[in-house]
């Protein structure tokens, strides 16, 4: 048995490191600011192999494991939480959904710049009126001739509006029940809503997108037709284990933040961090950011062993996610008015750490996928 | 164009450092990382090879309990192989044995257009071996470059002067140490990480070069903490103060 994470592990973690610390954190409150999507970053991401890390190499890949992933999108993370969602839903719900339900034509058409992260893949599965209750889809498409017609709207759809987006994989009702299809990006019909204005995140690029008339050829539809609900409650799965790792790098970063800042701070003749009122806060945050740490490792590794990882994805998803909420709202009582300050980056983490209790299946979703797995009758 | 890197491998200068007290010398029997001054080199090897056309960089380094870390990190940057000598006897040698050990190890690896090093390595500072390796070896030798290129088999550097920069050519083989910033380094890409792992590392003992007798003149014999800074002079604003600090800068000689 072991806990560590492998030689390679750590230097993925310590060149990652490297590169946020270098290439991301001297702008990071900067595109927070001015609400700046970096492409130019997200390419060198690309370069460094990130959006690739666990895609074969026939298509451009590392042939790495889930572990990698996560260790680079912790990291990510770690310095900037949009930089980090960029990467996750870029492998997670670009590119991954072509890689797992696409035919090796559709793989060849998309995969390749996807892997290298030239360009930006994204998912359009919640709609206006259906967040958790994504069977209850209301766009439909409908073969006419050679073609599917799209119609209907999709909301809060990250990385479908960057200058290096190339597809948005949609799930849309058909006369099979629910199919998904690759839309690429700039086809007539598919209006990308402007930007919208939210709480955090403000670097990562995320869109409403309304179908009129959106017409795709047949061979887009990917995989089986009437599979794309159950198809995409599987790459939810994943995506689970991928927010683990970017709520644990908010999480770890505004411990490290408040350590420092504990110690640095003095008030009443002495640093802050003496006074147990404090230091007991940090104690259970270094448990808090522990026990995700292991929630994370753990459903990832199970997830590279080939095992089911339901359960262990929603668990770490509820546990990390809440950690980080807590963990910001401890960094940004520690560091007192200074919390409250743009000019802090906890702040900043601050107003990031809410979407992740909401992203990808919300604290309430991933409670119900646990009591259903325990057994109980949940509705 | 097969150029060699001379690599120190550190412990992480962001770690406090341990003297060993009998020997006045860094402990390193901990994880040792690639000294950052010496990505520059593994850098400046990787273009110059790729802009030949062809050739491969190889690594050679010197360091205990077999240490490969930052060798690794060098290969992931994109570096083909490495010679890393480890070897107990060799524990605390002084800037002379360690360029004769590292000469030796550069001949195992066969015909060699370029060696680079770093000025010096970020633990030891003596600044000394590259061009001790250069004497060792019977190649020339050009230090502080701040560029390198080679043209028509000629090695050309800008020398990094107090001054400014000379500009210096010689006929390869020759060994060259650069500067940091000479290059920017380029960061492992993770398929580079996952290749790094069955690159080859030739791990060798001082016999195994044929290095025989390792000792050497040079000790350590105390080491003194730098002394405080003392606290600087206060001068009251009278009106006229403006005419002692130019007269302090005037002194300094930085106006």
């Amino acid at each position: 048995m072991s806990w560590e994470l492998s030689d390679d592990h750590e230097m993925l973690r310590a060149t990652v490191r490297d590169f946020a610390a270098q290439e991301i954190a001297p702008h990071a409150a900067e595109w927070d600011r001015t609400c700046h999507f970096p492409t130019d970053v997200v390419r060198a991401m690309g370069e460094l192999g990130l959006f690739g890390i666990v895609f074969p190499e026939r298509w451009g890949g590392g042939g790495g494991d889930f572990a990698s992933l996560c260790v680079a999108i912790e990291e990510l993370g770690r310095v900037d939480q949009s930089m980090g969602i960029t990467l996750s839903a870029g492998v997670g719900l670009g590119a991954n959904p072509v890689f797992r339900f696409g035919d090796d034509d559709q793989r060849d058409q998309w995969l390749p710049e996807l892997v290298a992260g030239s360009s930006l893949g994204a998912f359009g599965l919640t709609e206006p009126d259906g967040g958790s209750d994504a069977g209850a889809t209301r766009t439909r498409a409908e073969l006419v001739g050679d073609e599917w017609v799209i119609n209907g709207s999709k909301a809060f759809i990250t990385n479908c509006g960057t200058d290096i987006t190339s597809i948005i994989t949609v799930t849309a009702r058909t006369a099979d029940g629910i199919s998904a299809f690759v839309v690429p990006a700039g086809t007539p019909g598919m209006v990308i809503e402007p930007a919208y204005d939210k709480l955090g995140w403000h670097a990562s690029d995320t869109h409403g997108i309304t179908f009129v008339d959106c017409r795709i050829p047949a061979e887009n539809l990917l995989g089986q037709p009437g599979k794309g609900f159950r198809n995409f409650l599987s790459i939810l799965d994943d995506g689970r284990i991928a927010i683990s790792a970017l709520a644990l790098g908010s999480a770890r970063a505004c411990l490290e933040l408040s350590l420092d800042y504990a110690q640095q701070r003095h008030a009443f003749g002495g640093p802050i961090g003496r006074f147990q009122g404090l230091s007991f806060q940090l104690s259970d945050l270094a448990v808090q950011v522990e026990n995700a740490h292991n929630l994370t490792y753990k459903a990832a590794w199970l997830k590279d062993q080939g095992r089911p990882i339901g359960q262990a994805a929603a668990m770490a998803k509820l546990y990390s996610t809440e950690a980080a909420m807590d963990a910001a709202r401890v960094a940004t009582q520690v560091f007192g008015g200074m919390g409250f300050m743009e000019e802090s980056p906890v702040a900043r983490f601050y107003r990031d750490a809410k979407i992740l209790e909401i992203g990808e299946g919300t604290s309430e979703i991933q409670r119900l996928v646990i009591a259903r797995n325990l057994g109980l009758p949940v509705e | 164009m097969n150029v060699i890197v001379c690599v120190k491998q550190i412990p992480d200068p962001a770690l406090p450092g341990e003297l060993d007290p009998s020997t006045n010398t860094l402990k390193r029997d901990g994880k040792l990382i690639l000294d950052e001054s010496d990505s520059y080199g593994v850098e400046m090897a990787l273009q110059l090879v790729t802009a030949a056309g062809g050739g491969e960089v190889s690594l050679v380094s010197m360091a205990p309990n077999d240490e490969v870390s930052g060798l690794r990190t060098a290969l992931a940057m994109g570096a083909a192989k490495a010679v890393l000598v480890s070897d107990p006897s060799l524990a605390g040698a002084d800037a002379l044995t360690t360029a004769k050990v590292l000469a030796a190890a550069t001949k195992r690896l066969g015909d060699v257009d370029l060696i680079i090093a770093g000025t010096e390595s970020s633990d030891g500072y003596t600044g000394t071996v590259p061009e001790q390796l250069a004497e060792v070896l019977g190649l020339p030798s050009i230090t502080f470059a701040k560029t390198v290129e080679i043209a028509d088999g000629t090695l050309k550097v800008d020398r990094q002067t107090e001054a400014g920069y000379d500009e210096v050519t010689c006929p390869l083989p020759a060994v060259v140490s650069v500067t940091a910033g000479v290059v920017e380094p380029r960061y492992p890409s993770f398929k580079g990480i996952m290749a790094a792992k069955s690159k080859p590392v030739d791990t060798v003992t001082a016999a195994d070069l044929g290095v025989e007798s390792v000792s050497w003149a040079q000790q350590i014999t105390s080491v003194e903490d730098a002394p405080a800074r003392e606290a600087g002079e206060v001068i009251e604003d009278d009106g006229e103060s403006f005419n002692k600090i130019v007269e302090f800068l005037d002194n300094l000689k930085v106006i």
